[in-house]
């Protein structure tokens, strides 16, 4: 029986490798979660970034290139994530760029890319100190990761208590995913706890985190000011139902970038009104240009790869966003390899990190009012740090707060130091500048 | 005709007592360990081996440990992820905090942590039986996992609770490419698998069987039953967390405590359920059927989907693989409730007649 696999497995190899035919085709893999614990959140995602991709192709292409889709279904497991990856990364020529949209599967990734030279985007999640690219070489945290999250929250909550000195003796609950995931939010807290000083109670909750009954009795006891939730899938909504029964206030309660969008909400509906949560740049945008020529291109000429009402959404435009950004990024790259061609992993990772998108660009792709400038730089892998925080009305999220700035004086040391040990154990150099032209 | 015994006479106890007491099964036993290391890495390719092939060694290993202690001495273990947690993180601990530790000895150190960990949750088996002592295994499960993720010093104080090991060398050789990850391995495998089939074949083995098979009795015909339970677990521990060790040292490179999850004990119980309790070849059909067979059919659905003129959406393919193999498990389970090496030893019984059955 086995030798009947290995054989059709490779008959399906060969009649995969054959379909690749003379039309220029740029492969963009797309790893989903459409079934699993996060389901509910990632099939969004997954269907604003292929979405994004048609809509590439029926604006003509990246320089006339045609954008190749193949998803490969992960369920949130690390090891089927990396079947995906071993699966996907050579075929239609070889794949452009990954996003995992799951911290373990980026971990593990990590240690293969290198080898491969395949660069990963992992906006907003995976590990914070690949944005330093002098070590992380194919590595994208671009336009943000959980150290940007975590201390533009906690400056967003400075902000309402009237200033960082106000924070002093306050006591701020951190109830977090019990994984690499949600512990990576922990050194900004704890490092702002220290220059600002106020408690921490640190309160993790094992995955998949639907069981917090303990986790909010201690809320209860200790009335924290203000709860920060590193939370993601069934885990939000299970904390904002908790948050209720608990009869803890939700205007005092702040999500990271994962754990405010609608699908969390939308059964708690009304009762989760005041909850906010902070968005690395976009958050629902069923009015932007890019939305609405996504349903005029796409969904309208019946090409939708999901339900049309879900175009807008919170994770349906983050994964418009990572697929522009994987566009934007060979776009790029072909300014210098020549425009017009097929980039091969290696070319677009110096895309990735050569972006340079102005304002005037993002408006022209749609994204006005979405977005704010991104540039990369050889050292600098994440190329902008910009959020801003929704609030849920009851029914939808609406803007609560103006653009904040993550601090870099904070956040630099940080990842640097994060970085360095990483490269220690792994006796890694740091990129020479030569590396960094090539 | 081709397939027996008939005028093979043993003249010594040695001849006798071989593993493979049978021309032919030697033979093609032989061949089948050189086609593993001969044949197969010349015509597979790197997608095979990282996906396939390597997972599918690893997992028949642990497979192989969970076997003995399960099909073997009968004690029913739902702590076998536990022990390939602890083997993984021992064995990440020596490697990077001893300077110039070897890859080899790293895993077998780190397999004789998980056998010192098992030797102590197997102490409840002492007291509870069946049922009772897979609830009480399940501990060790959730103690591992605590274990991992609130003791910093386990993950070397990494902030995020992952770690990671790379240049992997044994005796000199790099363990990066596919090919030399898959044949390390593999030797791992068959080297225990061979001392695993005589262990089984020992007295010691005799010992677990007696146990399985009625305790009070073994009892009474003078088999200490604190030292076979305890030594079952040592043995399948030590097995368990080398194939951990490799798990998260050759196949992931990288991981974090939920690699190890009670997912896994599951897995690895259903590999022996479904492969055959009792029986070294049982634990490789296991591994097959539980690792290769969901990917297979991962993949294998959008072909025949293409075949038939239709494309099968991400979420039907992975939802249709979902029901398909939970067919399958229970159809196998009905047509042959000793697993699938009972099977294996029908069809040889078969062979021996043909061509010409009663």
């Amino acid at each position: 029986m086995k030798i009947k696999h290995i054989a059709l497995a490779a008959l399906m190899a060969s009649v995969g490798a054959g379909a690749f035919a003379q039309v220029k085709e740029q492969f963009f893999p797309v790893l989903t979660g459409r079934t699993g614990p996060v389901a509910p959140n990632a099939t969004p995602w997954a269907n604003g970034h292929n979405d994004y991709m048609k809509l590439v192709n029926a604006r003509g292409g990246i320089n006339g290139v045609k954008t190749l889709l193949e998803e490969c279904e992960t369920a949130y497991a690390t090891d089927r994530g990396v079947e995906c990856y071993e699966r996907l990364k050579g075929k239609h020529g070889g794949a452009t760029v990954f996003q995992p949209l799951s911290t373990g599967i980026t971990f593990a990734l990590t240690e293969k890319i290198p080898t491969d030279k395949i660069p990963i985007i992992t906006s907003g999640y995976g590990r914070s100190d690949t944005a330093d690219g002098g070590i992380f070489k194919w590595n994208f945290p671009l336009v943000g990761h959980y150290w940007v999250a975590g201390d533009t929250v906690l400056q967003h909550i400075a902000n309402k208590a009237g200033g960082w000195d106000k924070l002093k003796g306050k006591k701020i609950a951190v109830i977090y995913h019990d994984s690499p995931f949600g512990k990576e939010l922990l050194p900004i807290v704890e490092e702002r706890s220290k220059m600002h000083g106020f408690s921490l109670q640190l309160l993790p909750v094992p995955a998949p985190g639907v069981e917090q009954k303990a986790v909010w009795l201690q809320v209860r006891k200790e009335r924290p000011d203000y709860v920060v939730m590193q939370t993601w899938g069934v885990m939000t909504a299970t904390a904002i139902k908790e948050a209720v029964a608990t009869g803890y206030p939700r205007e005092k309660m702040f999500g990271t970038w994962w754990s405010g969008a609608e699908p969390d909400l939308k059964d708690v509906g009304p009762s989760a009104k005041g909850y906010s949560a902070v968005m690395m740049q976009h958050g629902a945008e069923p009015q932007s240009d890019v939305v609405k020529e996504i349903l005029a291109k796409v969904h309208d000429k019946g090409q939708g790869t999901g339900p049309k009402d879900e175009v807008g959404s919170v994770l349906y435009m983050r994964g418009v966003m990572g697929a522009m950004l994987a566009v934007e990024g060979v776009r790029s790259a072909q300014e210098r390899f020549g425009k017009g061609n097929v980039m091969t992993g290696e070319q677009a990772r110096w895309g990735y990190e050569n972006l340079n998108l102005t304002q005037a660009k993002l408006d022209a792709l749609g994204f006005k009012g979405v977005m704010r400038p991104i540039s990369t730089s050889c050292s600098d892998h994440l190329g902008a740090n910009w959020a801003r925080v929704h609030t849920w009305d009851g029914s939808k999220f609406v803007w609560s707060s103006d653009w904040l700035h993550a601090d870099e004086q904070i956040i630099l040391p940080l990842v640097k130091a994060s970085a360095n040990k990483f490269a220690e154990q792994k006796k890694l150099t740091r990129r020479s500048g030569q590396d960094c032209q090539s | 005709m081709f397939y027996r015994e008939n005028g093979q006479f043993k003249t010594t106890y040695r001849a006798d007592q071989q593993i493979f007491a049978i021309t032919q099964d030697r033979v093609a036993v032989l061949l089948l360990i050189a086609a593993a290391f001969l044949v197969v890495p010349m015509v597979t390719s790197e997608y095979m081996f990282r996906a396939i092939l390597i997972p599918f060694v690893i997992m028949s290993l642990a497979a192989l440990g969970v076997n003995i202690l399960v099909g073997y001495c009968g004690q029913i273990s739902l702590g076998s992820g536990a022990f390939m947690a602890v083997g993984a993180y021992a064995a990440f601990n020596f490697f990077v905090r001893v300077d110039g530790m070897p890859v080899l000895l790293a895993l077998l150190l780190g397999g004789i942590c998980a056998s010192a960990f098992g030797i102590l949750f197997g102490l409840p088996s002492l007291r509870v039986k069946g049922l009772y002592l897979a609830v009480a295994t399940l501990a060790a499960q959730f103690f591992s996992d605590w274990m991992f993720l609130r003791i910093n010093w386990f993950t070397n104080n990494s902030t995020s609770g992952s770690v990671s090991v790379s240049n992997l060398q044994v005796l000199g050789y790099p363990i990066a490419s596919p090919i030399s990850k898959y044949l390390f391995c593999l030797t791992i495998l068959v080297v225990l698998a061979l001392l695993a089939k005589n262990l089984v074949r020992s007295a010691i083995g005799r010992e677990w069987m007696a146990i399985r098979d009625m305790d009070v009795a073994a009892a009474v015909i003078g088999i200490r039953p604190m030292y076979a339970k305890l030594s079952a677990f040592a043995v399948s521990s030590f097995i368990i967390g080398v194939a951990g060790a490799l798990w998260g040292f050759v196949h992931l490179g990288s991981w974090e405590p939920a690699a190890f999850s009670v997912d896994l004990s599951f897995k690895l119980l259903f590999m022996v359920i479904i492969g055959g309790m009792g029986s070294i070849m049982g634990s490789f059909f296991g591994a097959g059927f539980i690792v290769v067979l969901p990917i297979f059919l991962n993949r294998f659905l959008p072909f025949l989907g293409s075949l038939l003129g239709v494309e099968i959406s991400t979420t039907a393919i992975a939802h249709s693989e979902l029901i398909i193999f939970g067919t399958l498990i229970v159809w196998f389970l009905i047509a042959e409730p000793h697993g699938l090496a009972k099977l294996w030893s029908i069809g040889k019984q078969k062979l021996r007649l043909w061509p010409f059955p009663h």
